[in-house]
């Protein structure tokens, strides 16, 4: 019976170890670069790794109990007349209500942090026929904040392009380019059916819901060329609807800019 | 106590056709719409897995090269629909629903039966007129979702074909649901109680709950819909002020306890199989029945988290993210109760067996990643993408369907007398298990690295994913050729099965195989424990 035991917690603690080296080194997702992604990729290692406990330790019971407890040519009966045991489902319903109220209460964390948990500007928050509300993506900020933010942009997504508005600079561009470290904020509406604007290095998504303008924040950290990917179902071409976001030093950015602005582009 | 018969219902069944004839008749036995709603169900699988294959060699290649991306939207709308509405829906209840619960209860028949087979007989015309709805000018190609403005902006007379087609088979569901409900509840033998019930017909219970509950709201959204494309109506249109978030919600009050419609009949079907090669009883009898009325409470409240990117507010999401989280709990519990099942059994090692096995493992796997979308800020970077592609064919192909066909291998020998070939079974499972995991693993990397779903074409970079994912395809394609050739040859000249071949002890085991028309020739027997192993055999020892 010692034996056992000793086997048992040895084989559960192999499960935790390889799960917890293989949640640790394998890393399945895109390059870091925003200020969300590696709040996010904290959150994705604590589920891989509660994940992978929990699939191995299925898996192997089932495949353990296929082969330990098959019916040999020379047995006939049945197996122990074993129909249930209080005691063990009590504890095998309140560990796993703790484990998921201690995830949900984490990804909340995780969830507020990105800064999705920010209230709306009250003023948005009343709907009325003459004024349009503002729904909120993740990283929400309220009116006040927007302004005092130094870059806005506008987008407008349609069949099947996405189009970026730089008020400041009074011109429209099909790439977006961004300072690397600023916060960047976003309006976007949709000109006819529903897209989503998606860039995976930034784990940022939100769709873009014609009639409805939305607000989206974010901060890229990692200067390069990523793509923006519209992931909502949106007609014929919509595998083609992409653009590019390019995360450039401020300086780059300004002579972009620069170059750019005045630009008189009719839609 | 005798069961009572209603004389002109028996005089009306010994009218109908015999033989295979009695297949294509407007037949009143449980037995027979049972049998009929899986072959027709089946028929649809095909259909639906040719359009399957056709995505997938789309897929082998990065560029849009197989078909016009228009047709590609088509195909993978008709698909979803079809594998939905026309095959798990229709067979996961209506086939081993009628099939098994007037048994169960110790009924001769379902409570309407007239009733049940107008809700069969809707389904293949309606299937027909959805597969037409490719053939005319402007099929849809919005996906199963038909999410507005998309719905109505694109072509019209194949959409509106869509709505009908999925208003007809709603109907159906609702009028099977009705059925087993009062089947259940009015038609049960006297002296069984509900907690004497095999674990089938709780699962049928909560389902047909779900159904009459929730499908309403699909219905009456889908005629709203179609309001807005034909009379230019403006409930969902934005262009004359409607709403589309408020489309979603609707559409997600059904389309999620959908996927528990799908589920929760395949988790009572493994109650069934796993005990009866197990040699063991149903380990937790009293915490699975809890567990599925739990699924079916919070199974109504979780619709949100499929619209976490859309205009929902903070407080909808920390609500939505904790009542879905909390579903894996009372799955949890199921899916610990049927390994504790296993443990300690004397386990025959067959293609049932190994089918609800494979059950198991794909399902935890879809279970932990639905745990993960649940969380909002996961869900926000994969919503949309292929990870949900993937972790849905976990739920449905590598659970319900895995279930199907295990039933199907337990089940065979009592409709038809004959046994299934065991090596086509067992090479039928590898092929399937292989063959999906290959399909939908490598999935979730895509969807987790910026490959979005419903797409035509796809960065490059992704190409050896896809094609790793195709083979997979193409294996599953195969897995079918010895499933087929199993069953026509065993129905042909398969070994006698006898009326009990595997020594079960629910209720349908106790009658003739294949049973007489009235399902029994005497009184239905009164079963307390249908699972009641190591007891009755104890002795054999």
């Amino acid at each position: 019976m010692l034996n056992k035991n000793i086997y048992l917690i040895l084989l559960i603690s192999l499960v935790f170890a390889i799960s917890f080296w293989i949640g640790t080194n394998v890393n399945l997702l895109p390059a870091e670069a925003s200020i969300n992604a590696p709040i996010y990729d904290e959150l994705f290692k604590i589920l891989f790794i509660i994940g992978l406990i929990i699939f191995i330790g299925m898996t192997m019971a089932v495949i353990y109990s296929l082969f330990k407890f098959r019916k040999r040519n020379d047995q006939i009966g049945d197996g122990i007349a074993l129909e249930g045991n209080l005691s063990l489902e009590i504890i095998w319903t309140i560990i796993p209500s703790i484990i998921v109220l201690l995830i949900g209460l984490y990804s909340y964390n995780i969830y507020d942090r990105m800064g999705g948990m920010k209230e709306l500007n009250h003023n948005h928050e009343m709907i009325s026929s003459n004024s349009k509300k503002i729904w909120a993506g993740i990283s929400q900020t309220s009116d006040n904040e927007i302004s005092k933010n130094n870059l806005s942009i506008e987008v407008s997504a349609m069949q099947f392009a996405f189009l970026f508005n730089y008020p400041k600079g009074k011109f429209i561009s099909g790439e977006l380019h961004v300072p690397v470290d600023q916060k960047v904020s976003m309006k976007m509406e949709s000109k006819d059916v529903i897209h989503a604007f998606w860039v995976p290095e930034f784990r940022i998504k939100q769709d873009i819901i014609p009639g409805q303008p939305t607000v989206l924040n974010f901060t890229p950290t990692k200067v390069g060329k990523y793509p923006i990917i519209c992931a909502e179902l949106c007609g014929p071409y919509h595998g083609g609807m992409r653009a590019s976001i390019i995360v450039e030093e401020e300086s780059d950015y300004n002579d972009w800019f620069n170059k750019n602005k005045k630009t008189e582009v009719n839609l | 106590m005798t069961i009572s018969i209603d004389p002109q219902k028996t005089n009306n069944k010994s009218l109908q056709p015999k033989g295979w004839l009695r297949y294509f008749s407007f037949s009143l036995d449980h037995k027979v719409i049972g049998i009929q709603y899986l072959v027709c169900g089946f028929l649809f699988y095909l259909i639906g897995g040719t359009l399957a294959s056709a995505i997938r060699i789309e897929l082998a290649s990065p560029m849009s090269d197989f078909m016009p991306r228009d047709v590609y939207n088509q195909v993978l709308t008709l698909h979803g629909t079809i594998m939905i509405f026309l095959w798990i829906v229709p067979v996961v209840n209506g086939a081993f629903g009628n099939y098994l619960i007037p048994f169960y209860v110790g009924a001769r028949d379902m409570a309407f039966p007239r009733l049940n087979a107008v809700a069969f007989w809707l389904i293949p015309p309606s299937g027909l007129m959805l597969v037409a709805s490719y053939f005319v000018e402007g099929a849809a190609q919005a996906g199963w979702t038909a999410y507005p403005p998309l719905s109505i902006t694109t072509p019209q007379s194949g959409q509106i074909i869509w709505i009908l087609s999925v208003l007809l088979l709603g109907g159906s569901s609702i009028f099977g649901g009705i059925n087993f409900i009062a089947t259940i509840i009015k038609l049960r033998r006297p002296g069984l109680k509900l907690m004497q019930l095999p674990m089938y017909c709780w699962a049928m219970l909560g389902t047909s709950l779900l159904v009459v509950l929730s499908t309403p709201v699909l219905a009456g959204t889908l005629i709203l819909l179609s309001f807005d494309i034909i009379a230019n109506t403006g409930f969902f249109n934005p262009v004359l002020g409607g709403n589309v978030v408020v489309y979603q919600h609707l559409f997600w009050f059904y389309s999620h306890p959908a996927v528990y419609i799908m589920v929760l009949p395949a988790f009572g079907l493994v109650s069934e199989i796993l005990p009866v090669h197990a040699r063991k009883p149903l380990f937790g009898y009293t915490t699975m029945v809890f567990s599925i009325m739990g699924i079916v409470v919070l199974g109504l409240v979780v619709w949100a988290h499929h619209m976490f990117t859309s205009g929902t507010p903070p407080w909808m999401r920390l609500f939505f993210t904790i009542a879905t989280a909390f579903i894996a709990v009372p799955t949890g519990i199921k899916f610990f109760n049927w390994v504790a099942t296993l443990w300690g059994g004397k386990i025959s090692i067959n293609s049932a067996m190994l089918f609800s096995c494979g059950f198991i493992i794909n399902f935890v796997f879809g279970g932990i990643t639905g745990v993960a979308l649940a969380q909002v800020p996961f869900d926000i970077h994969v919503h949309d993408t292929y990870f949900v592609v993937a972790h849905f064919h976990y739920i449905v192909y590598g659970g319900t369907v895995f279930i199907i066909f295990s039933s199907i291998y337990h089940w065979f020998p009592k409709v038809t007398g004959k046994m299934l070939n065991e090596k086509f079974g067992i090479l039928h499972f590898i092929i399937t298990f292989i063959g999906f995991n290959l399909c939908f693993a490598p999935q979730h990397w895509l969807g987790l690295n910026g490959m979005p779903r419903r797409v035509a074409e796809y960065d490059p970079q992704f190409q050896f994913i896809n094609q790793i994912s195709s083979i997979g395809a193409l294996l599953m394609a195969i897995s079918t050729i010895p499933f087929l050739i199993n069953i026509f040859l065993s129905v042909r000249n398969g070994k006698d099965a006898g009326d009990n071949p595997w020594n079960a002890l629910t209720p349908e085991w106790l009658t003739s195989s294949p049973p007489p028309v009235e399902n029994w020739e005497e009184e239905a027997p009164l079963v307390e424990e249908p699972y009641g192993y190591g007891k009755q055999f104890s002795e054999q020892k």
